[in-house]
């Protein structure tokens, strides 16, 4: 393990190079290019705005932004799993001809998304600040310990789910649905609360719960997260990462002879 | 690692590939089709080892699909030996596939970058070279255009630069030496040399014997999956260009005679009739074709042979090809030509100095006549390389009887390699033909020595 991490240390310069090539070949040929980054998570902002405090009023006090601050760390997530496990077979050419450590790919594609979901929270600030509910200095540093959580559990989630993918090829397919369940047994549309209460330990063993309803004590509620959700969402955050490795370890061996 | 001084260590290595008759992709079909996914395990490499000290440069030969290029993507560490080890030491290049990971639409100096760090090299250790790459692949004018305006040969060129300017300390090579045009290839293959020259394992692979020789140290032969040979360049080559003329001799025999055979069954009607006829005859008069089986110089000592006896045993009559073309006024008509070794054995290539014997059957159309009957030897190309007849050998005319049989021995025979085509026929006394096949046979010629020309000639070279 140690020297697969060391190998991954020796060519952190393809992993930049391939988060740059993702960044930037994302919206390239676009009028707007880098652009979209930020519009696309405003546009969503104001849907949500336009559809929750004006079509379908909720009891939740500015459930826009209630909504928002849980729906952009899900969509980073959500973005991990199901785009990250195409990353191995997107990269057939490379992976048949060349060697590199493999995990290069998934880690880097995690990575890049990350860098998307720091370009949302732009948005997600200015948001705050616009709806009034402000930012709390004294919370603000559990954000990135959150975010630093999340991506350990996206880095694993891309791992695992891409060396599957190579193996079965409807994973792709499969994970599309399995997401869609997922972000609805995640507190996001909804407070955990008015989960009934027989039911509610049961979404802990979601991973994503207290990632989720940690981000929306600090960004929403203001307040320092529930020390034990931080402890789950780190136990959560290294099962994730270890399993994850271990499959993609097993599986890399036949790559080649897969794809 | 057992021996430090190794940069390579392959130990028993054993490659399977499975190949699926009609693979399940999906899910679906895997279920579907759990009992009856089948597929044929393939062994590609069935046991080899070998070593490679460091600064040492080998080359991998062998036919299409023997194993070589398996191995050297096992090397790579794209592909996972399913039994033995492999160990390699210090950063490894592989100029396997060029360009892979190349951006299109990014600009040349920011695909070295790209390209550069897919094989293990920092922001830091690129900056360190990238002059060096653009300069040896003569693209300053173009390095800031994207990727995609290059010509393949300008993009070739940019990506051999990369790979061969990493400094790696294990180099695998993959028949890439032919990359862009006659001046670069060059260069590229100096390079090659000067990175040898600072202590670089070098493997490569390569059809090309010629530039094995002159840079590798060692070559490894591997035939099937096994290593068949290992040993210095030049000696291993030849032995291996010596078995693969063999290989392909034999193979153009054989499709020589399928041809045969082919045409034989087509035409079989007229070509069954004549031979029957000659049978019979043959049977009629029993005397006649040994008294003028007529050649070089067996006469003396083998004229009891029962040539007639010995081409009933011969198969491969050239003369029923469908495509021969008889000229000459066909009083007689040349009904069979075999070809053989001095052992007997239908043969059609033969290695220089080997004795060639060839078998004739002449029929007269109307009565008996006199005449010559008349071997011709070209090269391919047309050049005429040996003729003779009855009248020179014999010193008389021969009288061409009904299924007239005659052995000709063509005695060490020196004709270098090539094609050679065989003609024969006969004419009378005022060199009138009677018939003449052209283009009735060809045979191949081989030389293991390696001489040029169109015959050996003994010789004896001594340096004062």
């Amino acid at each position: 393990m140690m020297t697969t991490i060391k190998e991954l240390y020796e060519y952190r310069e393809m992993i930049y190079s391939l988060v740059q090539k993702e960044l930037r070949g994302k919206y390239k040929g676009s009028v707007l290019g880098f652009f979209w980054s930020l519009l696309i998570p405003l546009f969503q902002l104001v849907i949500y705005t336009l559809v929750f405090s004006v079509f379908m009023r909720s009891g939740i006090e500015k459930f826009y932004i209630f909504l928002f601050v849980a729906l952009v760390p899900w969509l980073f997530f959500n973005n991990c799993i199901a785009g990250g496990a195409t990353s191995i077979i997107q990269q057939k050419n490379l992976v048949e001809k060349i060697y590199f450590p493999r995990m290069v790919l998934p880690v880097a594609y995690a990575i890049s998304a990350f860098i998307n979901m720091l370009l949302s929270f732009i948005i997600v600030f200015a948001a705050l600040f616009i709806s009034g509910i402000g930012i709390r200095i004294a919370v603000l540093g559990y954000v990135p310990l959150i975010m630093l959580i999340e991506l350990v559990m996206g880095v694993g989630g891309a791992l695992l789910f891409s060396a599957m993918t190579v193996y079965f090829r409807d994973m792709e397919y499969i994970l599309n649905i399995v997401t869609m369940a997922w972000m609805y047994l995640t507190p996001i549309l909804y407070p955990l609360d008015q989960v009934p209460e027989n039911i509610r330990g049961f979404l802990y063993f979601n991973p994503m719960t207290s990632v989720i309803i940690a981000y929306r004590d600090i960004l929403y509620y203001q307040k320092v997260p529930d020390m034990r959700t931080l402890i789950y969402a780190v136990v959560w955050g290294l099962i994730i990462l270890i399993g994850g490795w271990l499959v993609f370890g097993k599986l890399q061996r036949n790559f080649v002879e897969e794809l | 690692m057992n021996n430090p001084e190794n940069a390579i260590e392959v130990r028993n290595v054993k490659k399977f590939f499975k190949v699926y008759y009609d693979r399940g992709i999906t899910w679906k079909d895997k279920i579907l089709s759990r009992g009856r996914s089948r597929y044929e395990k393939r062994e590609v490499l069935k046991g080899i080892s070998f070593d490679v000290k460091k600064g040492e440069a080998i080359g991998l030969i062998g036919k299409n699909g023997c194993g070589k290029s398996t191995t050297l993507k096992l090397l790579t560490k794209i592909i996972y030996p399913n039994e033995g080890e492999i160990e390699l030491q210090g950063r490894v290049s592989s100029l396997l596939e060029l360009g892979a990971g190349f951006h299109p639409d990014m600009s040349g100096k920011e695909n070295i970058y790209l390209n550069a760090a897919v094989f293990g090299l920092n922001h830091r250790e690129i900056d360190k070279r990238v002059d060096d790459i653009i300069k040896f692949s003569e693209l300053e004018a173009f390095i800031d255009n994207p990727v995609r305006t290059y010509s393949s040969g300008m993009y070739m060129r940019l990506a051999f630069s990369v790979a061969i300017n990493v400094d790696a300390d294990v180099l695998l090579i993959d028949e890439i030496l032919a990359v862009g045009d006659i001046s670069f290839q060059k260069k590229c293959f100096e390079k090659l040399k000067d990175i040898k020259r600072t202590g670089t394992t070098i493997v490569i692979v390569s059809h090309s014997l010629d530039q094995i020789e002159k840079i590798c140290d060692r070559t490894i032969w591997i035939e099937d999956g096994c290593i068949k040979e290992a040993g210095v360049p030049r000696e291993i080559h030849e032995k291996y260009l010596y078995e693969m003329e063999q290989v392909r001799l034999e193979r153009f025999q054989e499709e020589a005679y399928d041809e045969m055979q082919e045409n034989a069954e087509e035409v079989s009607e007229p070509a069954v009739n004549s031979s029957e006829t000659l049978d019979i005859a043959a049977q009629q008069e029993i005397s006649i074709p040994e008294a003028n089986a007529e050649k070089e110089e067996d006469s003396e000592n083998e004229t009891t042979e029962d040539i007639s006896e010995t081409i009933k045993t011969l198969k491969k009559n050239f003369l029923t090809r469908k495509d021969i073309i008889h000229q000459g006024n066909q009083k007689v008509r040349l009904t069979d030509m075999y070809i053989t070794d001095i052992h007997g054995n239908e043969r059609l290539y033969f290695e220089t100095g080997e004795d060639i014997v060839v078998y004739l059957k002449i029929l007269p159309t109307g009565e008996s006549l006199t005449g010559t009957i008349f071997l011709l030897l070209y090269r391919d190309d047309g050049v005429y390389c040996y003729g003779s007849n009855t009248y020179i050998e014999n010193k008389k005319i021969v009288e061409i009887k009904k299924n007239q049989l005659l052995k000709i021995t063509l005695e060490k025979v020196p004709l270098l390699s090539g094609r050679y085509l065989i003609e024969a026929g006969a004419h009378d006394e005022q060199a009138i033909v009677y018939e003449h096949v052209k283009n009735a046979a060809t045979i191949q010629m081989f030389s293991a020595k390696g001489e040029q020309g169109i015959c050996t000639m003994g010789s004896t070279w001594i340096l004062g």
